[in-house]
């Protein structure tokens, strides 16, 4: 291929939208995702999917610590003393969510209301302290934040797929801020009004998001035969 | 590279400057914005106080209707004598101000109820004193806390909200929506123990007790345990103090 010849002969600075680059955007959405394929952030995939609302509010949080984490990370690349580098690691990704909660408190009250539980949960958020530990303490900060964004992305999409589904079955409703739950049933088709369905309330227990990740793993490999296991 | 970045001194140092670059900016963070978490605080609980009293209010706006509905501001201690009371604006360095008595911290710190002091804020709706009485406990997971309003004639709710901090979202999470507040209006609190109970979900209710939430029992029943706990303190002072004109 012609590009190729091209940045072989004259080794240019790499555009920060190259092919290869693109890739740390778009892999984790599908085949290195973060949740379904290395398994990882399964804890908070459980413990926030009850509603979307908690979902997007995580998955934003997560978004912005992990730039922050994998950018800062990768510029101190070359002076973290190896031994240390997780230490180091977590310090940065603690520093962050504590910053961001201080501020959320004194400027925006409510959301900090909401996303209180989570902060314990985003500090030890697998995901952002393994794309540290994968990608960032070897790569310059600009494919870094790419890197970042795409496994922020790939995990907001399975938490927002997961909530969906526990929200919609388990409350029958989703409940938006600002406007309040929005239902999708006749009011008279519910058993307590005479009627025949009952919301199921194992869906809001943690095993069910476990299931549902699961289920979102087989429709995935069923699709993505590359995915499978050979053994 | 000029340094070797895996001798000891390096590593050593590194640490040694990290932590004291992340506690001074940490530290900074925390100072600088304390004044208005502070703030927002101090607003979050006028705003449930005049919600325990069934007056919406918002962010930005809550002082001045304080000021219009809460009237006095007492402090009891723990055999219902009157310590301290305030009128007027509520000043946040004025550690006597029964508005600045932190309840949850009271709750947690284990002391016995002999040392603490109790607040109860008398407000004014409509021509009727109402006095809303801070209740806190624990739920399933965490803590739990809310505050009770009470009519004039001290024994018949007027109304309740509740919040929690980390209970399950759909299930005990629950008690702090309406559905979950609303039967409290009208409820009696006894004057012998026990003074108020929530009952599991379903399960009869009488005069002074409501209906939990079902698959929310522990939390629910926290609800009953802390506003019963509370009213046991609160009564004392109800059953001396001058009854208030209607």
């Amino acid at each position: 291929m012609s590009t190729e010849t091209i940045t072989a002969v004259e080794p240019k600075r790499e555009s920060l939208f190259s092919k290869k680059n693109r890739k740390l955007l778009t892999d984790p959405l599908d085949d290195s995702n973060p949740i379904t394929v290395q398994v990882l952030g399964i804890c908070s995939a459980l413990a926030i999917t009850v509603q979307v609302q908690q979902a997007v509010i995580m998955s934003l949080a997560v978004l912005f610590v992990m730039i922050g984490g994998n950018v800062i990370v990768s510029m101190m690349r070359n002076i973290i003393p190896d031994r240390i580098r997780i230490i180091v690691q977590l310090v940065v990704i603690a520093s962050l969510v504590i910053i961001v909660d201080e501020v959320l408190k004194a400027f925006s009250p409510d959301i900090s209301e909401k996303l209180s539980v989570f902060v314990g949960l985003i500090i030890t958020n697998c995901i952002i302290m393994g794309r540290l530990e994968a990608f960032a303490l070897g790569n310059k900060p600009g494919p870094a934040m790419l890197d970042a964004v795409g496994n922020a992305m790939g995990y907001a999409w399975i938490l927002l797929a997961v909530a969906l589904v526990r929200e919609v079955f388990g409350s029958g409703a989703i409940s938006f801020p600002g406007v309040g739950q929005v239902k999708f049933l006749p009011e008279s088709w519910f058993m307590a009004n005479g009627g025949f369905y009952e919301n199921n309330n194992l869906m809001i227990l943690p095993p069910m998001a476990l299931i549902t990740v699961g289920i979102i793993i087989w429709i995935q490999r069923s699709r993505n035969r590359s995915l499978i296991e050979e053994n | 590279m000029a340094f070797n970045k895996n001798s000891n001194g390096y590593t050593f140092l590194f640490a040694i400057l990290m932590v004291v670059l992340v506690g001074a900016i940490l530290a900074f963070t925390s100072l600088s914005l304390k004044p208005l978490q502070k703030a927002n605080a101090a607003e979050k609980k006028m705003m449930n106080i005049l919600g325990a009293i069934g007056v919406p209010s918002e962010r930005g706006a809550v002082e001045a209707k304080f000021m219009d509905f809460v009237k006095e501001r007492v402090s009891i201690d723990s055999d219902g004598r009157k310590v301290d009371s305030r009128t007027g604006a509520v000043d946040a360095t004025d550690s006597d101000d029964p508005f600045n008595i932190d309840v949850k911290k009271d709750y947690r710190s284990k002391a016995a109820a002999s040392e603490l002091n109790f607040p109860l804020f008398v407000c004014n709706k409509e021509g009727q004193d109402l006095y809303v009485v801070p209740v806190v406990g624990n739920g399933l997971w965490g803590p739990i806390w809310g505050f009770v309003a009470l009519e004039s004639d001290m024994e018949t709710i007027y109304g309740a909200v509740f919040n929690h901090k980390t209970e399950t979202p759909g299930l005990g999470a629950e008690i702090k929506e309406g559905f979950f507040q609303a039967p409290f209006k009208g409820k009696k609190i006894s004057k012998v123990s026990p003074h108020f109970a929530v009952v599991k979900g379903g399960a009869p209710t009488t005069e002074y007790s409501v209906d939990g939430i079902t698959g929310g029992t522990i939390t629910s029943k926290g609800v009953g345990e802390m506003v019963d706990r509370t009213m046991a303190i609160y009564l004392k002072y109800f059953q001396s103090a001058p009854k208030a004109q209607k």
